[in-house]
């Protein structure tokens, strides 16, 4: 454990990636290999069930340090994250003295200990935090806890392993991909060919756009592209091997049980298939917004209501394998006719497929970007005719053209302090609009400024406080934001009666005063108008 | 009577009539020690410690000011005022004030450990006790002062053995002082920052001795720095002025440090949990060791800190001021850019 708190710590703090990849190179080619096999499992999202909850792991610990539970958390506030919150609070351990266990042995005791009573696993963490020093009961919480979010992305993982076992990264990008079990995996084996073509569930990794970030004429001639629309829904892959039907999101989460809709493909598609494309609610073909998506998506079981109010379609926009073959490196051209194909013949309502547009010059093309919204899509997707299907998120042959988001102009109302990286400023904000002479909040958002404008909200926060309701505080209305967002749809949760999709901050309007923003008509008239 | 007001002006005293650290200007201050937020301009006269003497003067200028020593007591309109080691940084003092038999004292910012250049703290028995709170919550609990240093040292000769320059960031008045005496051995030479450098000339002036540093100025030839140590305060963090000591890495030295999540927003690449204001159980072992029968919590985490008393049988309250912690010692940041810039031309 002690190796991998240190790696931890080093990557927590790195501000350089080339510095993270060498501490992770580094621990892939000294570590233990079971180690090895549970790191990059973690690292891809793969992690044993929660053996215990955080209320239980908050309990022990203000019982240990004696601590009043408001006091945890008022800390557990600050502090932002409950594994760091008690590695801090938890009293001086004998680090020093106790024998070094293997991150392997952690997990694997987690998986054993999951059904076990309540005072065993006491037992165990209580005793486990007591041999440890402070970095390493951080690492062993944010095991239990299960959110391991360290700023290293699977990619980076990935480079790392392909650096140190000197694979190409899209080689092992795919091995590490699909179902497999880290407690019975070697690192041998998972890295080998054969298990990937055992484990028939293996999706590809995903290729992914970039934003365009020039003038789209800039491309070159039209004739070289191909134009789509782009679906605001999740990305996926559709799986039809040795006779069963697999859903994977780009997340990398098996989603087959969620989607009952696509069962029925699985006696219209032919073996040995692999389509990318979006999962979006969907009826008489047309898409419909993604918050009926949400309505659905967290939840454990799909009733029948949920499948009425929001039946889900597949929009397939590329093929992957076809034949048992992986055909990712064939010109796009020729992987839409084969998908064409393979699409057509079902038709069957989940599974779509997504339309090209047809545009002869780039003027033409921006104006039908337009219209967009009324065809429910963010945006146009452009793909270079003759590209292969890369690995993760490369420049050049794939971008995304988005329409401008919607904008609207409010004033902050109430703020909290953020959490993690932000947890002494207050970052996260609430917005309204007017409505008459009162303020109705409509959003919250948390992103969209920059560090100083941050600390200078925050140090407007502080002093123009009204009042405390325990982390929130009042605000004196006066700073007024323009905030972006990708859709609006109907709400009775929210006071205002609207939702809005992936709210944020697009800029600070220090040109205007409160008496200067958007009503809650304005809001409205959009709802009308986006938000079918 | 209470024997200090909380007014909008500052902490009062009305037996005495004079303020302690007031925030507007007043006939009469007594400074508990020269950081901004405690030391103000504009009032008519001030009363310090006088190793505060030279520093006040640096940072307000032509003031009126006297000064006296530890445990040396005046008499103010019948007040007996007396000053006493805070241990927070060169000259920081607690006010005692004593009245009709009964006695306050003021903690200022204070640390419990011995730096080994700001005097040792001392608890002084008092009937009322106002104490800050900067870091009053059990989450702030800080190595050793040795253990940190070594930490510095070991991230130092890393950087050097990878040909960087290591920026230290650190407040000029107190921090940065620190930090010289933990480097002071290491086989590198220190490099200030202009505004940190003002300080250094004004100890040194007053009889400190401190390690030989040289300042950064537009004409010092690159390679001067490679390896070696600059001390920057944290308004010359991320500006272009650290340019020029590429390629280097930054360490903030700063009790923020103890949570992850402010490495991470500092954009550090090393964090330092190194602070000159006491953790929440050295702000316990304060509040007992003065046997107040009343507390007072100021700046910080007052509000969890005194409902903490309060569980734990002593009585306490919050109190609103204008006091800023840790994050406080933040320079007149204007100045000291445009004085960097000029520095620059
Ligand atoms: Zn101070
Ligand atoms: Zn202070």
């Amino acid at each position: 454990m002690k190796q991998f708190a240190s790696l931890i710590k080093q990557l927590g703090t790195s501000t350089k990636t080339n510095e993270k990849l060498d501490a992770l190179s580094h621990y892939f080619a000294s570590a233990d290999d079971a180690d090895k096999v549970w790191v990059i499992a973690l690292f891809s999202g793969r992690r044993p069930k929660r053996m215990v909850s955080s209320a239980f792991l908050s309990l022990w610990c203000m019982e240990v340090a004696e601590l009043p539970a408001w006091l945890f958390e008022e800390c557990y506030h600050t502090v932002g994250d409950l594994g760091e919150t008690i590695a801090l609070l938890l009293p001086e351990s004998n680090a020093n003295k106790s024998p070094d266990k293997s991150v392997s042995w952690f997990l694997e005791s987690f998986i054993r200990l999951e059904k076990a009573d309540e005072p065993v696993k006491k037992e165990f963490i209580i005793s486990s935090w007591m041999a440890m020093s402070k970095d390493e009961r951080f690492v062993f919480n944010k095991l239990l806890t299960g959110n391991f979010r360290i700023g290293v992305s699977q990619k980076m993982i990935v480079n790392a392993l392909a650096k140190t076992v000197g694979l190409e990264p899209s080689v092992i990008a795919h091995r590490i991909s699909g179902n497999w079990d880290p407690s019975t995996a070697s690192f041998q084996e998972l890295l080998s060919e054969e298990a990937t073509n055992i484990d028939f569930s293996k999706p590809y990794p995903f290729y992914l756009a970039y934003a365009l970030d020039t003038a789209v004429n800039d491309l070159g001639p039209e004739s070289e592209w191909q134009a789509e629309w782009k679906w605001d829904g999740i990305r996926g892959q559709m799986i039809r091997r040795n006779n069963e039907i697999f859903v994977w999101s780009r997340g990398e989460e098996l989603m087959t049980d969620k989607f009952p809709e696509y069962h029925a493909l699985r006696d219209l598609l032919p073996d040995g298939i692999v389509l990318d494309g979006e999962i979006i609610p969907s009826i008489d073909k047309k898409p419909l917004p993604f918050a009926l998506l949400q309505t659905r998506i967290g939840r454990k079981n799909v009733t029948k209501k949920h499948l009425q109010d929001a039946p889900i379609a597949f929009f397939a926009y590329d093929i992957l394998e076809y034949e048992g073959q992986d055909i990712r490196e064939l010109p796009l051209d020729k992987r839409r006719s084969l998908l064409e194909a393979i699409v057509a013949n079902p038709g069957h309502p989940v599974l779509l497929l997504s339309p090209v547009i047809n545009f002869s010059s780039w003027e033409q093309l921006a104006a039908i970007r337009e219209s967009a919204r009324e065809m429910g899509s963010e945006g146009i997707m452009l793909k270079r005719r003759s590209s292969a299907y890369q690995v993760g998120r490369k420049v050049g042959d794939w971008w995304k053209w988005k329409i401008d988001p919607l904008v609207i102009d409010a004033v902050m109302i109430y703020a909290q302090k953020g959490h993690g990286r932000r947890s002494n400023l207050y970052t996260d904000y609430t917005f309204a609009v007017k409505d008459g002479d009162k303020l109705v909040s409509f959003a919250k958002a948390y992103s969209g400024l920059t560090d100083k404008e941050f600390a200078e909200v925050d140090a407007f926060v502080k002093r123009n406080s009204l009042e405390k309701f325990g982390p929130v505080r009042t605000v004196k209305p006066e700073l007024v934001f323009e905030i972006a967002f990708e859709g609006i749809a109907a709400s009775n949760r929210h006071k205002s009666g609207v939702a809005l999709r992936f709210p944020r901050i697009n800029r600070w309007r220090k040109d205007k005063s409160p008496n200067d923003i958007n009503t809650l008509d304005d809001l409205r008239k959009m709802l009308e108008t986006y938000g079918k | 009577m209470p024997l200090i007001d909380f007014t909008h002006k500052g902490l009062y005293c009305a037996a005495g009539d004079f303020y302690i650290d007031p925030w507007q200007p007043v006939n009469k201050a007594i400074i508990t020690h020269a950081h901004s937020d405690h030391a103000r301009w504009g009032s008519n006269y001030y009363l310090c410690h006088e190793a505060s003497l030279p520093l006040l003067k640096l940072r307000l200028g032509d003031i009126a000011v006297e000064s006296i020593q530890w445990n040396e007591s005046v008499n103010i309109n019948g007040v007996k005022v007396s000053l006493h080691p805070a241990g927070h940084i060169i000259g920081s003092s607690q006010i005692r004030i004593e009245y009709n038999n009964e006695v306050w004292v003021v903690s200022g910012d204070y640390k419990i450990e011995d730096d080994g250049i700001s005097g040792k703290f001392e608890p002084v028995k008092c009937n009322v006790f106002i104490s800050e709170s900067t870091f009053g919550l059990p989450i702030y609990n800080w190595k050793p002062q040795e253990e940190i240093f070594q930490n510095i040292k070991d991230w130092i000769s890393d950087n050097r053995s990878a040909g960087r320059t290591s920026v230290l960031i650190a407040y000029s008045l107190g921090k940065a002082q620190r930090v010289m005496q933990c480097i002071k051995d290491a086989d590198v030479k220190i490099f200030l920052h202009g505004a940190i450098w003002n300080v250094h000339q004004t100890l040194l002036d007053a009889g400190y001795d401190l390690p030989v540093a040289e300042r950064v100025l537009p004409g010092t030839p690159k390679e001067h720095f490679k390896g070696n140590i600059v001390i920057a305060p944290p308004s010359a963090d991320g500006t272009p002025w650290m340019k020029k000591f590429a390629p280097y890495s930054v360490g903030v030295c700063s009790g923020w440090m103890q949570v992850r999540g402010n490495v991470r927003r500092r954009n550090a690449d090393a964090g330092f949990a190194l602070s000159d204001h006491a953790d929440w159980k050295g702000l316990l072992d304060a509040v007992k060791a003065t046997g107040a029968e009343k507390v007072f919590a100021t700046h910080g985490f007052q509000a969890a800190f005194s409902r903490y008393l309060n569980e734990n049988g002593i009585e306490a309250a919050e109190v609103k001021t204008e006091f800023r912690g840790e994050e406080e010692e933040q320079e007149k940041r204007s100045t000291t850019s445009e004085q960097e810039r000029a520095d620059e031309n």
